[in-house]
């Protein structure tokens, strides 16, 4: 028998959150090496439109962890979302995708209320009960079919729905493209995911759910947009910018749909109000 | 108790401008109307061809065909190279024409396979500044619905499709900037441009 150990102490949890705050760190000094974006010359107004639309000054440095998050692309993710395609039917994968989707239902949730969006907050909290019951587990998504669809909702979203700016552009490694705004969204929504707390450390059949979880959502996120960005990478001059242009378009779209969305949500076995018409 | 006269001198400015706003926003209704109309039957050849019977190059032919009748291609090669337009000469802008072209029409009809038993369903159709954006769902078999925005450019007179949002992401917008990169990073060569479009346009032929 092993001696009683002390208590282990984890101040907020800091042993959990540790491989997040390392990876702050060494960007930043990878971005001290790298050095920053040149400004294009004062003396031509559109080439500086351009350039602060673009909003990349890190620009050397973020291709130099694109180049890396390629290449560790090539090795393992990608050969993992393969294998994933290749071996599980279609119709497994997407009952995995709506199992993860599920677990991710409670950070959904807490982010939807913040963002003072109640309907959105119903929506969810009616899903995870029927997914999680009728939905076996969360494997079938039934109430989607029952009126409740489903939406996205992280927490950079909600400080963009507050109104804090997204910042410049950033591609870090493992997390790829982003922004500080939603780099620090990711990392407070890993804090917010119950998951992240629940049992004692060092349990290992929480710890080894925990990875699964965690590997699966990256096989499963990879799997879905394997041809989308083999076809970018064949067909774009500069894929990176590509990526760059295409992060921030959808980003803008999401959030634009969120501030939209004043959704009064009728389940389908209710009388549906008559469809305001266009004109 | 509510002040009868009142409203009524209320109403009589209210009416005149309402008038007033009345003219263009029917305008604004036809165009938005046509746009619909011009998707949707741009939209029925689009699947006709895909879904219909026929060799790949008979395919290839008619898809061809109607990109060349329904899409604004030229100006979509403008907004794509932005800035650097003016800075190029007429060759290079003829060269760089006839390369877009060539690179937009085979991007698309090598993807027709992919396509196979594609189902497009309308939405709404608004105004937007000079031109229309009409919403519809993609679906295809196997994949998503996806949320497919047409942009029209003059929906009334000559409609034209110039530009396509996908969930969000602007094709124009996106291409515009992987050129405008490209550019940069090549000593705003118009040249190097016309060179690496070259070279796709090889590739994929």
């Amino acid at each position: 028998m092993r001696p009683d150990l002390p208590p282990r102490v984890s101040v907020f949890g800091t042993q959990r959150l540790l491989p997040l705050l390392i990876l702050p760190v060494l960007a930043g000094l990878l971005f001290i090496v790298a050095g920053c974006a040149t400004r294009p010359p004062a003396d031509d107004p559109e080439a500086i439109a351009d350039y602060e639309q673009t909003n990349d000054p890190l620009e050397p440095a973020n291709r130099v962890f694109y180049a890396v998050n390629n290449g560790l692309d090539i090795v393992i993710l990608r050969p993992a979302a393969q294998a994933y395609r290749f071996v599980v039917p279609g119709d497994v994968r997407q009952g995995v995708h709506n199992v993860l989707a599920n677990l991710g239902s409670p950070v959904l949730l807490v982010n939807d209320i913040m963002e003072g969006k109640p309907r959105r907050a119903g929506d969810t909290t009616m899903r995870f009960l029927i997914n999680s019951t009728v939905g076996v587990l969360g494997i079938f998504d039934v109430a989607a079919k029952w009126g409740y669809k489903e939406h996205d909702a992280d927490f950079g979203m909600t400080m963009a729905n507050w109104g804090v700016p997204e910042g410049p552009f950033l591609f870090l490694p493992v997390l790829g493209p982003t922004d500080p705004r939603d780099a620090a969204g990711f990392g407070v929504d890993i804090a917010l995911d119950p998951f992240t707390w629940v049992g004692a450390p060092g349990s290992t059949g929480l710890t080894a759910f925990k990875w699964t979880r965690y590997g699966l959502n990256a096989v499963d996120a990879r799997e879905r947009v394997l041809d989308p960005i083999e076809q970018i990478k064949k067909t774009a001059l500069d894929p990176y910018a590509t990526f760059r242009s295409l992060y921030r378009q959808h980003r803008h779209a999401q959030i634009e749909e969120l501030r939209n969305d004043n959704r009064a949500t009728v389940p389908v076995w209710f009388p549906q109000p008559t469809s305001p018409s266009n004109h | 108790m509510i002040d009868r006269r009142h409203m009524l001198s209320m109403t009589a400015p209210g009416l005149l401008a309402l008038s007033l706003l009345a003219a263009p926003l029917a305008a604004e209704a036809q165009g938005t109307d046509k746009a619909m109309s011009f998707v949707k039957a741009t939209g029925d050849r689009l699947v006709a061809v895909v879904n219909g019977p026929g060799s790949a190059s008979t395919k290839r032919a008619a898809m061809t065909q109607i990109i060349n009748n329904d899409v604004d291609v030229d100006g979509i090669a403008k907004f794509c190279l932005g800035r650097f337009w003016r800075q190029t000469t007429p060759e290079q802008q003829k060269q760089y024409l006839t390369l877009f072209r060539e690179v937009l029409v085979t991007s698309i009809t090598s993807k027709l396979g992919e396509y196979q038993g594609v189902k497009i369903t309308m939405g709404r159709s608004k105004p937007q500044d000079e031109a229309a954006v009409v919403s519809t769902t993609v679906e295809r078999p196997n994949n998503a619905p996806t949320a497919v925005d047409w942009i029209i450019a003059d929906p009334s007179s000559s409609p034209k499709i110039i530009d396509v949002v996908a969930e969000g992401t602007s094709l124009r917008l996106t291409q515009r900037q992987d050129y405008g990169s490209y550019l940069t990073h090549n000593n705003n060569d118009i040249n190097a441009l016309i060179a690496a479009m070259k070279n796709q346009v090889s590739q994929s032929g």
